[in-house]
């Protein structure tokens, strides 16, 4: 098991390599040097080339590239174009902030919808499960920042009930964490609502009522843990498109987090910058994968065995 | 003469999908005294599982109804008892084997979990867990699997260590009846046989009614005391299994059942199976529902469904033996 | 080759009571499902405005700037307002459905179609070539979705093309791994193997038995994955890398409106209501798709 973990965290390494060339290949496509761009038109060509060969802009893409990785390697993240300071301490201050936020709604989300989508299941046709299926069709399609734009109109703007934006205490997190984990608690439930729904036809299931065991229990102990499996790995696999609406509920709730940075970042081409926070998205958002697939093998003891390296 | 352990009397089950409703089980009746085995032979799609499921009340719950009949358990009939109650029988009076073993146990439970479930809902003399460990022991090493392979998961079976699995978990709590429906046919012949060999001499050992669904007459004439041969949801002959394999009098169907089974000792070119297919269930023929296969169909066959023809304990649903030989009686 | 008689059937028989093969049956399923006939219709009034936009209300009105009555309310005149420019807002909202929906559709049709391609190519020769490509999938899906079609119209530049191109880079992994495990399931059904040992070509297998099978997964996904788009092209208009004004979208039009959604909410509910209601009836549609092509899901 520690093997496959293991060879899990070292697979990140050549990943991480191609998301850095991506990444520093589409800044270089971007229109104008980043000298330029902190410079202003009416900079003199002079002034430019001379600021960008201080940033080591004027190298081939190549030469930039393994030198960027080179410097990575030795923990050192470069500075950032404008404001000169060091990458790394940019996104630390900001990093706990939006991991907070991510979190929380993935969390909010999950608590939402794993308990409702069993239910519904459970009472397939019931009063409730009709209500939540519609809603859940309804939330599933409302724009996260449209809703939090809504959010901040009703409750912070007319109600004055909770804080429109900044992250000062944790009733700020409130509103900017409900923005994103109702629609993903829609999507969520609906995944859980038709995992279970064919986990309570399998055979095992008639199996264990022809015990003549409680349904309750039939429910908990044999249907629940075989139908939260492909439910988990969904939730793994969404947490990086919310990771990525982050950057835009940020924007929403005017929150200094990493995806304020990289915003800003792109669009004054501050290379160094971009490259680094999409270092650390694309770290973290591998690391919850990893936990993900660790998770579904404790869980599933046929996975288990097969990251053990047991064979039949 | 014994009481009669089960007494199904014209049972019949539909299936209300939302396409059409599917008549699954027409009006049978049968029987069963303690420590008998009934064989329930027939096609896929004759109606046995849903027969079976009926007696423990284990059908889908949105499509399945039974909508007449009795299922008699010891005198008490069950389709009045409560949900409760039919818990209580499930597992301890009654147990079920399922046709495919493969799906039948949870892949996230080890076995050994799985047989002491059984015993852990029926425990009403309270015993301990050290007692239900050694029961759970006890069982494995009576389907013969290695006690000590009670942490394993049931992938690490193969199909007919799962299938004794499931007769281990069905035996727990010492059951009067068991339903086997068709517990060999997933498996491979050589498997097939020894998981036979076993339940015969666990049967023997412990007194216990079965039930053997299945398709196979050889099955039949290996284990059974008794036959009901099932099709398009009704019995259309039943009796011992004498009279089933070695009496004169048959009906049709059966003749065809026996005449498309290979026989080592006569040379053929060809099998001869039945022609055509069973009806459609949203759509049975009028009248008696084999007769557009029915090599000895008459006119009255199109039409007026057979009464059953009775001789001691041999019943044949045909018009053949409608106005027969003296010794039949009719009802 | 051995021939077997009796009731073996042919492969194209057994194909053809796979429920995933779109037939009259489907249609007739489909129509069956209230919800989804709602959703279908409310669709197609969207594409009318698509097609028939300057005929409901002339473009002009859309772009069309008169400080006097800006962030005007609901009123006869303008059914859905006024924004900050004094634009009408229904004006707005029904020709920005061409650029909205059209880039909702246009990106999932293009993104399928080269999901499709190499997924079929990752698919069918499997082995080598199947690790490779799946191993740059997995790497492109590893940066977050909106992060990469940020960087790519970043890289390219604003405007409906680029936004275009952006959305349909970053979704082809997506597409390509869920076509991909549609194929493997029908190449490794028993049904394609029957095929095979009868010695059945390959292009034959692949256009009459794994086409059709994954073809009913794929227009589902497709489905359901405009409404997704629609949203991701409005949140990226919103952050400002989107279309650029005057041309209207539903995404922009929020990004105008919210500083003074307290005095003039109507500036931001009805562009979020239309953009709610469009993948709202995309989805209806999905779903009844879906349960068309494979009811047994539902009892």
């Amino acid at each position: 098991m520690i093997r496959y973990v293991l060879r899990r965290i070292l697979v990140m390494i050549p990943t991480l390599l191609v998301v850095i060339f991506i990444v520093l290949a589409l800044m270089n496509l971007t229109p104008g040097s980043p000298a330029l761009i902190i410079l202003g038109q009416d900079a003199t060509p002079e002034t430019v080339d001379q600021l960008n060969r201080e940033l080591g802009y004027d190298k081939p893409f190549v030469v930039r590239y393994f030198q960027y990785v080179s410097e990575l390697l030795k923990g050192d993240m470069g500075e950032s174009y404008r404001t000169k300071r060091s990458v790394f301490t940019e996104i630390i201050t900001r990093f706990p902030t939006t991991i907070k936020l991510s979190v929380l709604e993935m969390v909010i989300a999950v608590c939402i919808a794993l308990p409702i989508g069993v239910f519904s299941a459970v009472k397939q046709y019931s009063a409730f499960d009709t209500v939540s299926t519609v809603s859940a069709m309804f939330l599933a399609c409302v724009p996260a920042f449209w809703l939090g734009l809504m959010l901040i109109l009703v409750f912070a703007l007319k109600l004055h009930l909770l804080p429109s934006n900044g992250t000062d205490t944790w009733v700020h997190y409130i509103l900017p964490a409900l923005t994103q984990a109702i629609p993903q608690s829609a999507r969520s439930m609906r995944m859980t609502r038709t995992s279970m729904l064919e986990t309570v036809r399998q055979d095992y299931i008639r199996m264990a009522r022809s015990k003549g065991q409680v349904e309750s229990t039939v429910i908990i102990r044999h249907a629940l843990k075989n139908a939260l499996m492909p439910v988990i790995t969904m939730v793994g696999i969404d947490f990086g498109f919310i990771l990525g609406g982050t950057i835009v509920v940020e924007k929403v709730f005017s929150i200094n987090g990493i995806g304020t940075l990289i915003l800003n970042a792109i669009q004054v081409k501050d290379i160094p910058l971009v490259t680094g926070c999409a270092v650390f998205f694309a770290f973290f958002y591998m690391l919850t994968l990893l936990l993900v697939d660790i998770l579904y093998a404790f869980i599933d003891p046929r996975i288990k065995a097969r990251y053990q390296g047991k064979t039949l | 003469m014994s009481e009669k352990l089960l007494e199904v009397k014209d049972l019949r089950v539909v299936y209300n999908s939302n396409e059409a409703v599917v008549h699954a089980v027409n009006d049978i009746s049968f029987d069963l005294l303690p420590s008998e085995t009934l064989g329930i032979v027939g096609e896929t799609g004759a109606g046995k599982t849903t027969a079976a499921m009926a007696i423990l009340q284990l059908l889908p719950e949105r499509t399945g109804r039974i909508l007449n009949g009795q299922i008699l358990y010891k005198g008490e009939d069950l389709l009045k008892k409560t949900t409760n109650e039919m818990r209580k029988i499930r597992g301890a009076c009654i147990s079920m084997i399922f046709q495919d073993p493969m799906t039948s146990l949870n892949p996230t439970i080890t076995i050994g979990d799985q047989i002491k479930e059984s015993l852990e809902i029926h425990n009403h003399k309270n015993r301990s867990k050290t007692e239900l460990d050694a029961r759970v022991d006890e069982l494995l090493t009576l389907v013969g699997i290695q006690s000590s392979r009670k942490y394993e998961y049931p992938h690490q079976f193969s199909g007919g260590m799962k299938q004794r699995v499931v007769i281990a978990i069905s035996l727990a709590c010492n059951p009067e009846l068991i339903i086997a429906d068709e517990p060999t046919t997933a498996l491979d012949v050589t498997i097939q046989a020894q998981v036979l060999a076993m339940m015969t001499e666990l049967k023997e050992k412990l007194n216990t009614s079965m039930i053997m669904i299945t398709h196979d007459l050889g099955i039949v004439a290996q284990t059974c005391d008794k036959v009901a041969i099932m099709y398009a949801g009704e019995i259309v002959e039943k009796g011992t299994v004498r009279d089933i394999f070695s009496g004169d009098h048959h009906h049709p169907y059966t003749v065809g059942l026996f005449g498309s089974i290979p026989d080592l000792e006569v040379e053929t070119k060809r099998l001869t199976p039945i022609d055509g297919l069973m009806p459609d269930p949203v759509n049975m023929p009028e009248g008696c529902k084999f007769h557009p296969r029915c090599k000895s169909c008459m006119e009255i066959c199109r039409t007026q469904s057979p009464k059953a023809s009775r001789f001691g304990e041999h019943v044949i649903v045909c018009h053949l033996y409608d106005q027969e030989v003296c010794s039949w009686n009719h009802y | 080759m051995l021939k077997i008689s009796g009731s073996a059937e042919k492969p194209e028989d057994m194909q053809k009571k796979r429920s995933s093969f779109i037939n009259a049956d489907t249609w007739r399923r489909f129509k069956k499902n209230k919800s989804a006939v709602i959703g279908l219709v409310i669709f197609l009034l969207f594409i009318v405005c698509l097609i028939f936009a300057d005929l409901i209300v002339p473009y002009q009105k859309a772009i069309e700037q008169n400080l006097r009555i800006r962030m005007q309310g609901i009123s006869s005149e303008h059914w859905f307002g006024t924004d900050i420019y004094g634009r009408d807002i229904f004006a707005r909202i029904v020709h920005a459905t061409r650029y909205s929906l059209f880039m909702g559709i246009v990106s999932v049709v293009v993104g399928i179609v080269f999901g499709s391609i190499i997924a079929a190519i990752a698919g069918l020769y499997g082995g080598k070539i199947d690790r490779c490509i799946m191993w740059i999938m997995d790497t492109v899906l590893c940066i977050p979705f909106m992060l990469l079609a940020l960087a790519i119209v970043a890289a390219l530049g604003g405007g409906l093309q680029n936004l275009l191109l952006a959305l349909v880079i970053a979704s082809v992994p997506i597409y390509v791994r869920v076509i991909r495990s549609s194929i493997l399931t029908v190449v490794e059904s028993d049904f394609v193997e029957a095929a095979r040992s009868c010695g059945t070509p390959d292009r034959y297998i692949v256009l009459k038995h794994i086409l059709p099978n994954a073809i009913g997964t794929v227009i589902v996904q497709a489905t359901m994955s405009v409404g997704t788009m629609i949203i991701w092209a409005a949140a990226l208009s919103y952050v400002g890398m989107g279309i650029q004004p005057p041309k209207p979208e539903w995404g922009s039009m929020l990004a105008e409106g919210k500083d003074y959604m307290l005095n003039a909410p109507h500036l931001v509910i009805f562009p979020g209501m239309t953009i709610i209601l469009c993948c709202l009836s995309l989805n209806l549609m999905g779903d009844g798709l879906r349960d068309a092509l494979d009811p047994r899901l539902k009892d």
